[in-house]
């Protein structure tokens, strides 16, 4: 109980705080660290919390940031009904790639993944699809004002409603991962000989954990195009999958909470590396995640979590 | 009905399974009656374990049936065994080492509830109740193992008789039928394997469910069984009251013949 009114304060202060004193470009960083944080979610369900490794979850963050980009510039729907449309598609294809995903293992999942991240600017480039997609040049959108008359410019206003997104987001997957499916989740990874005899039905848990894990990914998709308001097949290289599956790591794989720890590293080591070397930025990122795989192995989440009971104990005497 | 009460409850008729040129079963039968603790025995590599992953699913028999409730097995999928009332543990224990015991055993209560991802995500009242309902069980469970002290303990950080513990609860908490056990007291100390025979037969005047214990170790087999069948590669020598198995000269040929001391009694 504790916990959640921590949590409580913990959210309103970050609602609260940036909308009111940080400028357009930090409160955008800000935007954009919630976003990522829904993304690492998605893998940490699927990667951390049922153990299927995915090298390419960039193309559901992508297949998100398209249909929200194409439904609002091809059909005119508001960017807020964008998301549970775009939530759906991505739920579907999620299911779809998790299907062939039950008979691959560990590493050959890991590389079937990296090849649908690989695949997937090129595909948006295609002539065929370029009357939706824009082709190369990709698609430009109309960023949203604030409702209600609302005294709030509109990077407030997006940062706002992206976080409002995120906490409804977090909570359904606090929910769903500390309950009977979390556990059977969990079951899965540790050892699936025994959690089938213990009447999971593992194909069925696979797949549905996918489309969930590419549903949040893809959703973080939708409210990344929406704050950026512009879409391009070479915002979504490979280089975003690892990206996610960096923040994944450094947060703690497992950890919901270290989700957020891993988005404000993707959003703002490569920045920190910029200004320690205009050079080599990328042997200084490297640097950095070197030694902090060094110094909390279990990742930020856990790190945290360490730190957390240390607290509660000395809270306790 | 009656004739459903004169049934096994588990019945093995002629189960062949070869890997390779391995005859690993070579056409083994044998009952098991409701309530009943029965016993299987035999040298290592006669096929228990074999029979064992026969009976839930992870092996395939070639040939004969295996019949649960007078019908066949032999295309149950593996996530409905728990479901029609088999529960298990394994021979070198396989618990889902991160997670706390608490959690481990909940495992083993996954088919006794229905909600499903959007249920859960939205924790339904329905989520509630069947939580309350398993948290219940888990209570008694963790007080009749002696479980309680450790319920937060990750299970792979824990010895390995308490381990043994915690799988037995896993599958105790699903509510089985037919508890099969493979070789509960290896790697368990004398007094350990004193506390095990009294669990088992705790287990079944607390839950009524049959057992069927595949053990090396006789001692603990002849203690507790009603019944003992007695394998050697992949066949069955001997089958009877514990007295009349030990009796069995093949079965003392078997075993004399094994030359781990702890064989013989
Ligand atoms: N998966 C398998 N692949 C090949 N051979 C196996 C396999 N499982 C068991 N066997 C063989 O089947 C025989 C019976 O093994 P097992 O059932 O483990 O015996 P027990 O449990 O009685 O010690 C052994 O010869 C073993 O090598
Ligand atoms: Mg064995």
């Amino acid at each position: 109980m504790r916990t959640s009114w921590l949590i409580a304060v913990f959210v309103v202060l970050l609602a609260v705080v940036p909308t009111a004193r940080f400028s357009g470009y930090h409160l955008f960083q800000m935007t954009m660290v919630v976003v990522y944080a829904v993304a690492i979610l998605g893998l940490a369900i699927l990667t951390g919390i049922n153990g299927q490794i995915s090298l390419g979850h960039g193309a559901f963050y992508a297949i998100g940031a398209y249909t929200t980009a194409i439904l609002m510039n091809s059909w005119d729907v508001p960017y807020w009904l964008t998301l549970p449309i775009s939530a759906l598609v991505c739920a579907g294809v999620g299911f779809l790639v998790g299907l062939p995903a039950l008979r691959l293992g560990g590493l050959y999942l890991a590389l079937t993944t990296f090849a649908l991240a690989v695949a997937i600017p090129q595909i948006l480039k295609h002539k065929l699809f370029e009357d939706w997609t824009g082709g190369v040049q990709g698609l430009v959108i109309d960023k949203p004002d604030a409702p209600f008359g609302l005294p709030l410019n509109t990077d407030q206003w997006l940062y706002l409603f992206t976080l409002g997104v995120a906490v409804v987001l977090y909570i359904f997957a606090i929910n769903l991962t500390s309950g009977r499916i979390g556990r059977a989740m969990r079951a899965v990874r540790d050892h699936a000989v025994a959690a089938e005899a213990m009447g999971i039905n593992l194909a069925m848990l696979k797949t549905r954990t996918f489309a969930v894990s590419a549903m949040y990914t893809g959703v973080a998709g939708s409210l990344g195009a929406i704050a950026v308001a512009f879409v391009a097949p070479d915002s979504f290289s490979v280089f975003l999958s690892i990206t996610f599956f960096v923040g994944l790591v450094a947060g703690g794989a497992a950890s919901i909470g270290g989700t957020i720890v891993g988005a404000v590293f993707i959003e703002f080591v490569p920045n920190l590396a910029d200004k320690v070397s205009k050079a080599a930025p990328g042997a200084v990122y490297g640097v950095i995640l070197i030694a902090m795989m060094f110094l909390m192995p279990q990742g930020a989440g856990g790190f945290l979590h360490g730190l957390w009971r240390r607290v509660v104990r000395l809270g306790g005497k | 009905m009656p004739p459903v009460d004169d049934q096994p409850l588990l019945r093995i008729t002629g189960v062949k399974m070869r890997f390779g040129g391995v005859v690993a079963l070579g056409g083994v039968s044998f009952d098991v009656a409701r309530g009943q603790i029965r016993g299987l025995i035999g040298p290592n590599g006669s096929g228990k374990t074999t029979l064992f992953n026969c009976i839930s699913g992870i092996y395939r028999f070639m040939e004969g049936d295996i019949l649960f409730e007078g019908k066949s097995l032999a295309n149950v999928p593996r996530h409905e065994m728990a479901n029609i009332g088999l529960g298990r543990t394994f021979q070198n224990v396989a618990l889902f080492r991160p997670l706390s015991v608490r959690d481990n055993i909940l495992v083993g209560a996954h088919h006794l509830a229905k909600s499903g991802f959007i249920a859960n995500a939205l924790r339904l009242p329905s989520v509630r109740r069947e939580d309350a309902a398993a948290q219940k069980r888990l209570d008694d469970l963790l007080d009749l193992l002696d479980l309680r002290g450790v319920a937060e303990t990750p299970a792979g950080a824990l010895p390995f008789g308490t381990q043994k513990r915690v799988e037995l609860a896993r599958a105790l908490i699903g509510d089985p039928k037919l508890l099969l056990l493979d070789e509960p007291a290896a790697g368990l100390n004398h007094s350990e394997v004193d506390d095990l025979a009294v669990m088992i037969e705790r287990v079944r005047s607390h839950f009524g469910c049959s057992v069927l214990l595949v053990e090396h170790h006789m001692n603990l087999v002849m203690r507790v069984s009603d019944k003992v069948a007695a394998l050697e590669f992949g066949l069955k020598i001997a089958d009877g009251t514990p007295d009349e198995v030990r009796a069995e000269p093949e079965v003392i040929r078997a075993y004399l013949g094994e030359p781990d001391p702890e064989l013989k009694h």
